[in-house]
């Protein structure tokens, strides 16, 4: 869905948020609440500015607006690959954002990510999925590599990989894949703000993740091997 | 005798960095708590998924350490893998050590189980935060062979401390990627000089993305990682606003340079050619001289 539409969608005409390049940002209205978004849209590659765009953004929120939900808007197709970013350290750039993120949670904000569009490996890790929780759109994409590509990577069959990700969520691209495996709470249809409004209200503030995937039998072992770490 | 740290194998670079004969496993080869993923796909999988994790001593105080395998899936997150890494994270919750360390050596999230990985990877960063907000410092060492990139690469940039050997290279994207997505012209990564000096640890130290750069050798990680013990970084605001200039004012200086020679110069280094020959040591002092950080 386009940036538009999806605020319309969410929010109707109580928004103020702009488009300034590939970031999206500014307050929006729901159910009497105030709330910040921020995100990106046009597939954004990630890179240094605007990952520190992004934070900018949080670390406001966070100085400024005490408590105020925050909600994450991502469209990208990942961290941009280019020589200049690796340069000046684009991983610390995109770890920034994370962090900061995790300070506004700390600080009480609730933090909701939302795929809209597609997500894409690093750009998405740093965004969407250090939210207390990432939904999406069913229509949207998340994967790390398109099979043909993985089968090459890994020099596996191709058609060997279509045929075993039908029944195993682990590898192929697909926002039901990572539904099964936890990393996506649920996806939203019908009224999405009325899900918006429900999941600011009832997201979990602990990494429940894990246990999300064994309950839905995406991820069998993630929760208990860091269980029996804990306790041995 | 000189132990190079990125010819050990994870399990002897465990042993030879902690105290003596103190070094505990958790969840060991022979509890077998493998890769459910790759036997599915034909894949020869490992007994401990590619990661030693476990407790010990270090200079006496206790720590819990995790090391990653960079001769197994070149040290891929996979399921098991990034869980036993959150769990060490949550245990530290509970045992209050001196410190967490990693001896990164990854590229990232393993592609065979790439959703598994890739959420791994970002609960591994909140468990990581987590465990840094209560005050346990988290020290990243850097000096495998197959470096620390990708999720790693953003996992070991939301620690307290990074330490990196010269030959250790730390970075978002493999040069390979780059390459393969934009062009030789973008990323040589044939050309072993750029690539170090792109992304090898004298680059990082001097712009301040490693902290302590030291030789190849497991007992100056070693001395690294003993004086960093118990120095936490607070997660607040202050810290926080204190990055985000320090991020900010580098794109300033040096967002235009096209190599690390560039960034060098401009950084005051009177001779940018010469670093790649500089021992360890003399790049510390390279540093020190300066009153400011270059970054």
């Amino acid at each position: 869905m386009n940036w538009e539409p999806l605020l319309l969608a969410l929010f109707g005409a109580a928004h103020r948020v702009t488009r300034d390049g590939d970031l999206l940002s500014g307050t929006a209205e729901v159910k009497g609440r105030t709330v910040m978004v921020v995100g990106t849209t046009n597939h954004a590659a990630i890179g240094v500015e605007l990952a520190l765009a992004q934070a900018r953004v949080v670390l406001d929120t966070a100085r400024e607006h005490p408590g105020r939900p925050i909600v994450l808007l991502v469209d990208t197709q990942g961290q941009r690959l280019r020589h200049r970013d690796e340069l000046l350290g684009i991983n610390r750039y995109m770890a920034h954002l994370g962090c900061c993120i995790e300070l506004a949670r700390r600080q009480q904000h609730r933090v909701i990510g939302l795929v809209y569009d597609q997500a894409l490996s690093g750009g998405f890790i740093t965004s969407g999925l250090i939210a207390d929780a990432c939904y999406a759109l069913p229509e949207a994409e998340i994967r790390v590599m398109r099979l043909p590509a993985m089968a090459r990577v890994t020099k596996i069959d191709e058609a060997r990989l279509t045929e075993l990700s039908k029944s195993n969520p682990v590898f192929a691209p697909g926002v039901e894949n990572f539904v099964a495996m936890g990393g996506i709470r649920a996806l939203w249809t019908g009224d999405l703000q009325a899900q918006l409004i429900a999941a600011l209200d009832e997201s979990p503030t602990p990494d429940q993740r894990a246990a999300d995937g064994a309950a839905r039998g995406g991820r069998q072992l993630a929760a208990q091997v860091t269980a029996r770490v804990i306790s041995a | 005798m000189n132990r190079s740290f990125a010819e050990s194998t994870a399990r002897a670079r465990v042993a030879h960095l902690l105290d003596a004969d103190s070094f505990q496993e958790i969840l060991g080869p022979a509890e077998r708590v493998v890769s459910p993923h790759l036997a599915l796909l034909g894949v020869p999988s490992s007994f401990d998924d590619g990661v030693v994790i476990g407790s010990g001593t270090l200079a006496g105080q206790a720590v819990l350490i995790a090391a990653q395998e960079g001769e197994f899936m070149g040290g891929g997150v996979g399921e098991v893998h990034g869980a036993k890494l959150v769990g060490l994270f949550k245990r530290a919750l509970r045992l209050q050590p001196a410190a967490v360390i990693v001896l990164a050596e990854s590229g990232g999230v393993r592609l065979h189980e790439a959703n598994a990985g890739l959420i791994a990877v970002s609960e591994v960063m909140r468990a990581l935060l987590d465990a840094r907000a209560h005050g346990i410092p988290v020290i990243m060492l850097i000096g495998g062979d197959n470096g620390c990139f990708g999720g790693m690469g953003l996992i070991a940039r939301c620690a307290d401390h990074v330490v990196m050997s010269d030959i250790g290279r730390l970075a978002m994207s493999g040069p390979e990627v780059i390459e393969s997505s934009n062009g030789v012209e973008e990323f040589d990564s044939r050309d072993r000089a750029l690539v170090w000096r792109t992304t090898g640890g004298k680059h990082r130290f001097l712009i301040g993305d490693c902290d302590v750069l030291v030789e190849d050798d497991v007992a100056a990680f070693r001395s690294a990682a003993i004086g960093l013990l118990g120095q936490s970084i607070p997660l607040n605001l202050a810290t926080m606003e204190a990055e985000h200039a320090l991020l900010s004012d580098r794109l300033t200086q040096y967002g235009d340079c096209r190599d690390a020679l560039d960034i060098w110069r401009r950084a005051g280094v009177p001779d940018p050619a010469l670093v790649a020959d500089l021992e360890a040591s003399e790049m510390q002092a390279l540093k020190t001289r300066k009153p400011k950080e270059l970054a």
